[in-house]
């Protein structure tokens, strides 16, 4: 049973990683929020299966807020604003695909060299969660340094802070009072931060950050 | 009965309640007359209760108020080396509160020095009452900020903004250095109060970087070239008094730093540590006199003195720690006494002649001494307080400064009985610098009195002067009394002082008090004694004679005639000898080549009926080889990072994510 168990959280886990990759090269907004959904998904099951093996059943509330939350209402609100400013054509001008993905590679083999050297003493379960959680952390912020454009970028946020929601319920016994603060903190952002679309959308007629650049006379 | 310290403390909260009392009352008429009036009341308190413990040889009392760091508090102390640093604190204090009350009246602003002028006063207190680091430096921090916004007081004048800057510069820097000396000290455990400081065992290493922090943090107060840049800018910008309180008081309270780090908290001292103050003390010395020689501006050159006046100090603090680290306790002592009697001698005089510049500005508007001149027949008093301090400062005898400068010789001439080679030639040669200085201050005195109270007035200013009024009057004769006094017995003084010797070295100077007509005998009768009475009485008797035989032998007719004027005859005051011709012989010997002083004449073409003109070119080496390179660093590496204000968004990101990996990867690599 046991290592059924580890199994299992191993796979779910690892499956974020991948989604993670899947992100990098996602250059159309609605295919980069229908991963971003999943993404949100594979950590629901993740976080529901830790509740399961460490009998923790407050980590099933944290389960359903990452299910409604990210994978629901997140999506189909960006997916709203996207229709709204109308660029669900525009296709991104990331940086190449190919060296994304080696980025990519290279911070996940960081992560694991470093998580499973420093947690030595840990249990084995813990260690590897933490690796992973620590690769999705850096996958998202390589999605955010490699994106102009804003929805994208608010994306690459989101799925770092599903990055931490793993990482803080692989550690036993974390407060409840943490990730709920967490999720809506998400919350909060996401709403800012679309609030924040819309007026350079007034402006600016695009959500290119690059054009806000331009306002201020900087060269990119 | 309540404690010694516990006195000082109530004087200083009273100091504090007449900031407050001051901000209340700061607009009316009559607030100069009572913020003055309390500080000097409070001052001669503070004064009378630390001479008496000071002489009592009460035993060091200890006080620790709930306030500060929740699990620290603050402790203050009164030990007899506090005790002596109260005193001149103090007395400076009333001193300049005395002053005050007259000078105070000409203020054109009041409420921008009023309010300041108390709490500067507490924070120097406090900090010669602080007993654990975090007090310390929240005084010293308390201190150089009330005495900041007393430079700035007069901040519209364009100089004056410059100074508070570098000051404020200067002072932060120091006190970082404080920081991290007191970092040092308190060892692993952390221990902040002093007395569990003194029971750390230091390593050589560790004890050199406080003491090269300590030169940094309590130089930089104290003026120890080349961290002296912000002191002739500060002190002179202020109001006089309180230019008298910052030079006479403020760099003795950077010196009793000092002295409790290296002397008394660091455990024993090594003699090199001797040899580095030592040089460090002789340089400041000629450095400072020199800077002073070559000063138009009569309170720059007071600034510039008090730089020599602390080299002299730390020279002979240098001594003490090299006979302390060889074990000649009784030439320690010696070293130590002539070091503290020099500060006291020091805030005398200094605050004298600072209270003297300060009367000639108020009743000529001038500063400039090459606009003076002939003031002795405008301000008879006056000129000769100031020609008693500049008679004192020059280590004549027989006034104080003589007496602490030849105690701190007789230490020089101790050095032969040093073990270490160094010691045996360093000592002579800073012994060598440190009578160069003396001699040069006493001609930069001559200059100093000559140019402004002989001679004809060179402006209308100078001619109009009159007398001050009683309040500064009688702050300067009493000053100048003291001077006199500690010059003819100080017998006495160095009595005063062996328990604060007794505390720090171990030893004491013999008592003097038992000697025949009240000489001072350092070591022993058969090698050394001096007698400022008998000198006294010896000058004036023979002068008296002189006077009497000239009176008595000569005509009596009365005649009058032309004086020589060299071949000249020009009757215009301004043909007379003037302060940059007096130096010129000094600055050609030794301004070439310290501040690559140069003249050029500008001698127009026959026909052209310009004046011709002398011009000297003269360059500070501090600032253009040391200060000049820092700033123009700094300002690269500024506008370089300035850049990183205007970057994207996304490169704002791959700076943070660039920083993290790089983290990540040191931590994977060195783990």
């Amino acid at each position: 049973m046991h290592n059924l168990a580890f199994d299992i959280a191993h796979l779910l886990a690892g499956g974020l990683v991948l989604i993670s990759f899947m992100m990098l090269y996602q250059d159309r907004l609605y295919a980069l929020l229908n991963i971003f959904a999943a993404h949100a998904v594979v950590l629901a099951l993740s976080v529901a299966w830790q509740a399961f093996i460490q009998n923790a059943p407050h980590l099933y509330v944290t389960a359903v807020i990452a299910l409604v939350f990210k994978a629901i209402i997140i999506p189909v609100a960006l997916h709203r604003i996207v229709k709204q400013l109308g660029i669900h054509r525009d296709i991104e001008t990331a940086v190449g695909i190919g060296p994304t993905m080696l980025a990519g590679m290279g911070l996940v083999a960081l992560s694991m060299v470093l998580m499973l050297r420093v947690t030595g003493a840990a249990d084995p379960l813990a260690r590897e969660d933490l690796a992973f959680a620590l690769s999705v952390v850096l996958l998202g912020l390589l999605v955010m340094v490699t994106r102009r454009n804003a929805v994208s970028q608010v994306v690459g946020f989101m799925s770092l802070e599903n990055g931490l929601v793993l990482a803080a319920t692989g550690a036993k016994g974390m407060p409840l009072v943490v990730e709920i603060s967490v999720a809506f903190s998400i919350l909060i952002a996401f709403i800012v931060i679309g609030v924040f679309l819309f007026r350079i959308r007034e402006r600016f007629d695009t959500v290119d950050v690059g054009a806000l650049d331009e306002f201020r006379g900087e060269r990119r | 009965m309540i404690s010694t310290v516990a006195q000082q403390l109530w004087c200083v909260a009273a100091l504090l309640a007449t900031t407050v009392l001051a901000i209340a009352t700061s607009r009316s008429r009559r607030s100069t007359a009572i913020v003055y009036g309390a500080t000097f009341a409070i001052s001669a308190i503070a004064l009378a209760g630390a001479l008496l413990s000071l002489i009592a040889h009460s035993n060091a009392t200890e006080l620790i108020l709930p306030v500060g760091l929740p699990w620290l508090g603050s402790h203050f102390r009164l030990d007899a080396l506090a005790a002596f640093f109260l005193a001149v604190v103090n007395l400076g204090g009333a001193a300049a509160s005395l002053y005050g009350l007259g000078y105070g009246s000409h203020e054109s602003t009041p409420h921008r020095v009023l309010p300041f002028f108390p709490a500067f006063l507490a924070g120097m207190n406090l900090v010669v009452l602080a007993d654990d680091a975090f007090t310390y430096l929240l005084c010293w921090e308390f201190m150089s900020l009330a005495s900041w916004a007393l430079v700035m007081s007069h901040h519209r004048e364009a100089d004056n903004a410059r100074a508070g800057y570098v000051y404020l510069v200067m002072a932060s820097f120091g006190t970082l250095a404080l920081l991290l000396a007191f970092g040092l000290l308190s060892g692993a455990g952390g221990s902040y109060s002093f007395a569990a400081m003194r029971g750390i065992q230091h390593t050589p290493s560790e004890a050199a970087l406080v003491l090269a922090l300590m030169l940094l943090g309590a130089g930089s107060k104290a003026g120890l070239v080349p961290l002296h840049v912000w002191l002739p800018l500060a002190h002179p910008a202020a109001p006089s008094h309180v230019s008298a309180l910052m030079s006479g008081v403020m760099t003795k309270v950077a010196v009793y730093g000092f002295i409790r780090v290296v002397f008394d908290l660091l455990g024993p001292p090594s003699w090199s540590a001797g040899v580095v103050v030592l040089i460090l003390g002789g340089v400041t010395a000629v450095m400072g006199i020199l800077y002073a020689l070559m000063e138009k501006d009569l309170k720059r050159l007071l600034a510039y003195s008090t730089i020599e006046n602390i080299g002299v100090v730390f020279a002979s603090l240098g001594l003490a720690l090299a006979f302390q680290a060889n074990g000649y306790g009784l030439a320690a002592a010696l070293a130590f006494t002539a070091a503290l009697f020099h500060v006291l001698n020091h805030s005398f005089f200094k605050s004298l002649l600072f209270f003297g510049a300060g009367a000639v500005l108020t009743s000529t508007g001038e500063r400039d001494m090459e606009r003076l001149g002939g003031l002795i027949h405008r301000m008879p008093l006056t000129s000769f307080v100031f020609l008693v301090g500049c008679v004192a400062i020059s280590a004549l005898p027989p006034f104080n400064g003589f007496v602490s400068e030849w105690l701190m010789f007789q230490a020089v001439l101790q050095s032969p009985d040093l073990p270490q080679w160094m010691l045996k030639i360093m000592v002579p040669a800073v012994g060598a610098l440190l009578a160069l200085a003396a001699a040069l201050a006493a001609a930069c005195f001559v200059k100093a009195f000559g140019i402004t109270f002989l001679g004809r007035a060179r402006s209308p200013a100078a001619e109009a002067a009159g007398e001050v009024d009683r309040y500064c009057l009688a702050a300067m004769i009493g000053l100048a009394a003291l001077c006199f006094l500690a010059g003819i017995l100080p017998g006495l003084v160095i009595d005063a002082l062996s328990p604060v010797a007794m505390a720090v070295i171990g030893h004491r100077m013999p008592v003097q008090a038992s000697d025949a007509w009240l000489s001072i005998v350092p070591i022993e009768e058969s090698r050394s004694s001096y007698n400022g009475l008998l000198v006294f009485i010896f000058i004036t008797a023979a002068a008296s004679l002189a006077v009497y035989f000239i009176h008595r032998f000569a005509s009596r007719a009365i005649r009058r005639g032309p004086a020589w004027g060299c071949g000249f005859t020009d009757p215009a005051p301004a043909a007379q000898y003037s302060g940059v011709s007096f130096v010129q012989p000094i600055r050609r010997v030794f301004g070439t080549l310290i501040f690559q002083a140069s003249e050029h004449v500008d001698m127009p073409p026959p026909g052209d009926l310009r004046p011709a003109r002398l011009r000297i070119d003269m360059h500070d080496p501090v600032w253009e080889r040391l200060y000049t390179p820092v700033t123009e660093t700094v300002w690269f590496f500024a506008d370089r990072l300035n850049q990183l204000q205007f970057l994207t968004i996304r490169r704002y990101l791959s700076l943070v994510f660039a920083t993290l990996v790089t983290l990540l990867l040191a931590l994977a690599i060195w783990s």
